[in-house]
């Protein structure tokens, strides 16, 4: 066991309404690291989120904080706080109000507690909106006002609920870097809520995929998106290319009728795998020199690259690449040993398929903004 | 054109409301303030104000009103006390029980008050219900009816579910996430309740004193039939057929006296709200 754990979940079960939300869960969280929970909707993320805050009891297991259990302990005697997910704010007090909420119960001095207040609207740029009333801010500077209010108090552990689901992407991507430099600057651990794959990518020092109240993988942002356990991660994290594959031995898989020569190890001689390749890592190059050939059958043209669809023997593949080809070019593919990524079988290798029925339309649909599973 | 032709649209669309309060708003209040400014002889006359206030009957009056408002505080006041935390559980149990509970607070609203006051008598009444029941296990009887706890007892059991549902209904629009911001933040059972539910309620409370306290302070019949007490709403009750125009004088001070409380409640309403601000 590592010294520095700061909350330690220990096979926590939780079933509401019946329904079993977290199924045997283990987790510990790093002091002073930005770790984020992320799976879609209805992966019990958000519960996992509630049960650090005290707002829920596991039904079975242990969550110790700072080595102490603390089953039974109320919210309010607990040094974690939660930035909401619309917010909830308080819209009979004002900016300045909110803000020494929680100093206020704390039972600071005066002059101590307008010290901190005034001190936290610097931190968030709000210098000057003391006075102004809830209903009167934007989106963002609600947000801002929710975190000042939080760190007000000075947690050990600040818990947010997608806290910018409800931005615009503009706004989004201010706030993350935002956040991150907020969360360096007081060096505090941060428990990260998000279905977003990227926004967990681009600000988080460890990842933990979820999905059906189950930890599917748990790494740093690279290793996730680089080694993904099973086809679930590798499907949920970035677009990827999952294909049936046999291990024939180490550092030999057969895939689309070939054998190519990989890095990966440590299989039973010809077990059945799922081999992922990303769409940026496969390269397009002229029918005659590649490895396999394809047929274009569909290109979308999005700014930083091109994102062809290849029919691959009857396999639709994505590929990502700069250069232009048309509809029913016929290409050549090529892939690096280290862009072929192994993974064992898992439930979730039947469940996902090619791209035949890809579209954008889809992919939204298949991630909702609304997080609603406690609901 | 077309901007000529808006405001009509408009002033047609508000017609039927517009016509609703003329009618059963506007015309009996100049009507009251007609009958009370005219004079036996036909014409403006201050004679009913003169005969209220006449030093002979002054101060049976006067008390009168000043009981009928302490009645009427009296009921609003144990009205609030019993459905802030009724309404507060209301809103935090399930949709099943709040249904089932809503039901229990409006069917005594379809009975006829008149026969709930009657039927009130028969339980307080010294052969009442409850005294035959004392008497039965060999208690002695108690003198319940015709006391004023009787009186507001029953003005409280007619007027209490206009204080529960203004309430209630605010206490359910309550984001729960803000208790749940609050209790995160540091503040107990108690203190959730004290800084965020109670000001946050402060809407409905308002409504409900107002729609409690208004009737409670005009009412008649309740208090004459279960306190014994006659309070001002039945000397109105009483002039109002074969001496309209001073049962008009009576209405009119009534109403500007209720004004007036209403005016100084919506200020300690602001000041309240202000109080828990802090």
């Amino acid at each position: 066991m590592e010294k520095d754990i700061i909350i330690d979940l220990r096979n926590v079960n939780i079933a509401l309404g019946g329904q079993p939300i977290l199924q045997d869960l283990s987790l510990y969280i790093r002091n002073k690291e930005f770790i984020t929970l992320l799976g879609p909707s209805g992966c019990g993320k958000t519960t996992t989120l509630r049960i650090i805050a005290g707002f829920l009891q596991p039904d079975d297991g242990q969550v110790i904080f700072d080595g102490t259990d603390c089953a039974g302990v109320p919210p309010h005697k607990r040094q974690v706080n939660t930035i909401f997910q619309r917010y909830a704010l308080f819209p009979h007090l004002n900016v300045y109000k909110n803000v020494a909420f929680g100093l206020k119960l704390a039972k600071l001095s005066k002059k101590e507690l307008h010290d901190r207040v005034t001190e936290m609207l610097a931190m968030v740029n709000l210098t000057g909106f003391e006075k102004r009333t809830i209903a009167s801010l934007s989106g963002g500077q609600q947000q801002r006002v929710a975190i000042a209010r939080a760190l007000a108090v000075k947690p050990r552990v600040l818990l947010l609920d997608e806290p910018l689901g409800a931005l615009d992407l503009k706004l989004r991507k201010d706030m993350q870097v935002e956040l991150k430099n907020i969360q360096q600057q007081l060096g505090i651990t941060f428990v990260y809520v998000t279905h977003d794959q990227e926004e967990a990518l681009s600000m988080s020092d460890t990842i933990v995929v979820m999905d059906e109240g189950v930890i599917q993988q748990i790494g740093t942002p690279k290793d996730i998106y680089d080694e993904p356990k099973n086809a679930f991660v590798a499907d949920f994290i970035g677009e990827s290319n999952i294909i049936d594959g046999i291990m024939l031995a180490d550092l030999k898989v057969k895939f689309a009728g070939m054998t190519f020569t990989c890095v990966d190890k440590g299989f039973a001689k010809n077990e059945k795998v799922d081999v992922v390749i990303r769409p940026e890592d496969v390269d397009i190059v002229p029918a005659a020199h590649g490895v396999l050939p394809g047929t274009i059958t569909s290109a979308t043209f999005k700014g930083v690259h091109y994102e062809y669809i290849v029919d691959v023997q009857s396999f639709k593949w994505m590929i990502q690449c700069t250069d232009a080809y048309a509809v029913g070019d016929v290409i050549g593919i090529m892939i690096d040993p280290q862009e072929i990524h192994v993974m064992k079988k898992s439930k979730y290798s039947d469940l996902i398929g090619d791209y035949s029925s890809f579209s954008d339309e889809f992919d939204e649909l298949s991630n909702p903004l609304e997080e609603d599973e406690d609901e | 054109m077309n901007k000529r032709k808006l405001p009509f649209g408009t002033a047609l669309l508000n017609a039927p409301f517009t016509l609703w309060t003329v009618i059963f708003i506007l015309a009996p209040l100049v009507l009251v303030a007609y009958f009370a400014f005219t004079g036996n002889d036909g014409r403006f006359s201050l004679q009913w104000f003169e005969y209220i206030f006449d030093p002979a009957r002054r101060e049976t009056y006067l008390r009168m009103f000043g009981d009928s408002l302490l009645y009427g505080a009296l009921a609003t006041g144990i009205s609030l006390l019993l459905a802030f935390p009724l309404a507060h559980f209301m809103a935090q149990s399930k949709q099943s029980v709040q249904r089932v509970l809503m039901l229990l607070i409006m069917v005594p609203m379809w009975m006829n008050f008149l026969i709930a006051t009657n039927a009130w008598r028969y339980i307080l009444e010294h052969n009442g219900l409850i005294n035959n029941l004392l008497a039965g296990i060999g208690l002695p009887r108690l003198g319940m009816i015709n006391t004023p706890g009787a009186a507001i007892l029953g003005m409280v059991y007619n007027f209490v579910p206009f204080m529960i549902l203004p309430i209630y209904t605010v206490m359910a629009r309550l984001n729960v996430q803000l208790v749940e911001a609050a209790q995160d933040l540091g503040a107990s059972r108690w203190e959730v309740l004290r800084r965020v539910i109670v000001p946050l309620s402060m809407p409905g409370v308002m409504s409900g004193v107002i729609m409690v306290f208004v009737p409670s302070v005009s009412v008649f019949f309740i208090n004459d039939r279960l306190g014994g007490v006659r309070l001002i709403g039945d000397v109105i009750n009483d002039r109002v057929l074969n001496e309209t125009n001073l049962g008009a004088a009576f209405s009119l001070i009534l109403m500007l006296i209720i004004l007036v409380c209403m005016l100084v409640l919506n200020r300690m309403g602001d000041r309240e709200k202000g109080a828990f601000v802090n």
